[in-house]
């Protein structure tokens, strides 16, 4: 290696470490943000329960794309990860943990414990479809997740204690803004790391093909295992984060048409990248909030006065979004590619110098 | 005894209707490998199809013979269903051309929501029923009550079931149509115009299932989402009897009448969803092929 390859090198070393304070100093200002936003109502109560709600469905799409982007499989049980999330910790926040604590301990302290907990036990149920994902996949698996949605959202029904059809009520309003950065920034982390270690290179060539994975020694049952679990803890911690702004869950809530709205977010953002993912959930909610917004004005004017049902049109124009995003442009926003500052340090090192090397060449 | 061939009969009744459009999922993925998922959601808009045609011909009758109405009404549904199909087809499934499994999957599951938002936005949430078709005369047979509409819609489907049956076994487009599922790539290499198979083979699907809708139709009341249980139970049993087999989708549309009919009737109607899924999920980790279903090895 010559010295001037070695000044390069340095001077690469220099920019990308700039970059992360820059990245750091932004998440600093983001999080300071969503405290002074709230207090001091620099946003329309509206727009900050639409920024919530992008928030969950960061997590959501993230959850998603680990099976469907990264790992190859179709999963359309994520709704019912949430069902479990959202349930569990709302048992835990209103018949568990004691009503009469200071609201901001109960906010600091008890509130994770509960969405954690959420988390947890949709880990575990996860296991109930992870096996399965052993002996079946694409279109059977999909099958699989599938009637696993429908048993839950049946069971829960059935189970008068929590309400069955009618749904369950009583939870605080407990998801904050900063309370929801926080789980999208461990969302972000948690999938960003597993994706770029050893684990998640084994996910990726279980994608590409399970066969000769197994033949490079990736021991495939354990990595599907392991993205199983973590998938729907954050899958369940959606649902958790989810059931405490919206007060109310039902098990009609999570059936498919919910999982269909992570699948938009998935495939619209780009499979197989965390960009993809937060800039689909992005897109996907604003355009559907201004949907709404839209065919809200509409339904004000005289002529379509008679109409009642004009939120109805907004169920077909978003599965008509997804028939056109797959016949043009099915690899989505980003498809495999992702931001820069994203990408783990080391790789991205890594890269830039082959690049500069090949180039010198 | 008599309570025993009663639900027998009510099992008979709704088992044809599972097998008339689970015969469209079976075929569909024979052919293509794909699960089609608005299948269920075609028979919806068969089904309000009839109830349409059912009340203008009804009005009609001053014009039209009284004998004529349910044979064209069958007629006209079938016809406008299978059209409906062969649309859906060109405009969302052919353009996807040889993109991935999943994009498949994703406009199928789409196109079924589309229809259901389509059918709520237009029409209207609230329950419709067709009218009764024929003069309607019970018959009582030691204890075991059954309709002459009963006996009609039996008849009529086992017909369709055996039309649909030498198509697929004794008819040259059914040939091809078991040819490409054998094997896709040399079969256009044979002269087999595979695109237009393709289309035979979900209009005969959408058909038969249309057949299925005018019955659910006259029986119980439609809404939007009755495309949504009907279509996933139907799926079951086309997994059951073996996905990409028509006798076997057949059989196991039959099976789950049975089992949906005498849950109910020995315990709850509460249990009636979860039963199906349950034995859907193990059967597909134990038995993935079904009753009738061949075994495939996987190649690298």
């Amino acid at each position: 290696m010559t010295t001037k390859n070695i000044i390069q090198l340095s001077e690469l070393d220099g920019k990308l470490k700039n970059k992360q304070w820059a990245l750091a100093f932004a998440l600093v200002i983001l999080f300071t943000l969503t405290f002074l936003i709230p207090h001091y109502g620099l946003l329309n109560e509206y727009i900050q329960l639409t920024i919530i709600y992008i928030g969950i469905n960061i997590i959501m799409a993230l959850s998603q794309n680990m099976i469907n982007g990264y790992m190859g499989d179709f999963s359309l049980g994520h709704a019912s990860f949430m069902l479990i999330g959202a349930y569990v910790s709302s048992i835990l926040t209103v018949w568990v943990f004691p009503n009469n604590w200071n609201p901001i301990l109960t906010s600091i302290i008890l509130f994770p414990v509960s969405v954690t907990a959420g988390g947890l036990a949709a880990a575990l149920l996860s296991l109930i479809i992870a096996f399965p994902s052993f002996k079946t996949r694409g279109g059977y698996l999909a099958l699989v997740t599938l009637a696993f949605n429908m048993i839950c959202v049946s069971v829960v029904q059935n189970i008068e204690a929590i309400g069955g059809g009618r749904g369950f009520m009583g939870m605080e309003k407990l998801t904050t803004m900063p309370w929801v950065f926080i789980w999208v920034l461990i969302a972000v982390w948690v999938v960003r790391n597993f994706v770029y270690s050893n684990f998640g290179r084994g996910v990726v060539s279980i994608r590409e093909d399970e066969t000769a994975a197994n033949l490079v020694s990736v021991n495939t049952k354990q990595v599907k295992v392991l993205t199983f679990v973590i998938s729907s803890f954050l899958a369940g911690t959606g649902g958790a984060l989810f059931a405490h702004v919206l007060l109310f869950i039902t098990p009609k809530t999570f059936q498919l048409q919910k999982n269909v709205d992570f699948l938009v977010m998935v495939y619209l953002g780009g499979m197989g990248s965390i960009g993809g993912s937060i800039l689909g959930a992005v897109t996907y909610t604003v355009i559907l909030e201004l949907l709404r917004e839209a065919l809200s004005i509409l339904g004000t004017m005289p002529i379509f006065a008679g109409i009642p049902s004009l939120e109805v049109w907004r169920w077909v124009v978003a599965p008509l979004l997804l028939i056109l995003l797959m016949i043009y442009r099915h690899e989505g926003i980003m498809g495999f590619r992702e931001f820069g500052f994203i990408v783990p340090y080391r790789d991205r090192f890594g890269a830039c110098f082959w690049l500069k090397k090949g180039r010198a060449n | 005894m008599s309570f025993f061939f009663q639900q027998l009969l009510n099992a008979l009744q709704v088992g044809t209707m599972y097998a008339l459009v689970s015969i469209g999922y079976t075929m569909v993925y024979g052919v293509l490998t794909m699960i089609n998922f608005a299948h269920g959601d075609i028979f919806m808009v068969s089904s309000y199809f009839a109830f349409f045609f059912s009340i203008f011909f009804l009005r009609m009758t001053s014009h039209f013979p009284s004998f004529l109405v349910f044979p064209t009404i069958v007629l006209v549904t079938v016809i406008l269903t299978s059209f409906l199909a062969i649309i859906i087809e060109r405009l969302a499934y052919k353009p996807l051309g040889s993109a991935s499994k999943f994009s498949a999957i994703i406009t199928a599951l789409s196109v079924g929501i589309l229809l259901e938002n389509l059918v709520l936005a237009l029409i209207g949430p609230e329950p419709h029923q067709i009218p009764p078709l024929i003069p309607d005369v019970v018959y009582n047979l030691q204890g075991v009550a059954f309709s002459s509409f009963q006996v009609l819609i039996l008849a009529v489907s086992f017909l369709c079931m055996y039309i649909l049956d030498f198509i697929v076994y004794r008819t040259k487009v059914g040939m091809a149509m078991r040819a490409i599922s054998f094997d896709k790539t040399v079969v256009p290499l044979m002269g087999v115009p595979v695109d237009r198979i393709i289309e035979v083979t979900f209009a005969l699907g959408a058909a038969i299932a249309a057949v299925g809708g005018i019955i659910f139709g006259s029986v119980y009341s439609l809404d939007p989402y009755m495309g949504i249980r009907i279509g996933w139970w139907a799926f079951i049993a086309a997994v059951l009897g073996g996905i990409g087999n028509v006798r076997g989708a057949m059989i196991g549309g039959l099976i789950l009448g049975g089992v949906e009919i005498f849950v109910v009737a020995y315990t709850t109607s509460a249990y009636r969803d979860f039963v199906a899924f349950a034995i859907l999920l193990l059967l597909l980790v134990f038995r993935p092929t079904g009753i009738l279903g061949k075994s495939q090895i996987k190649k690298v």
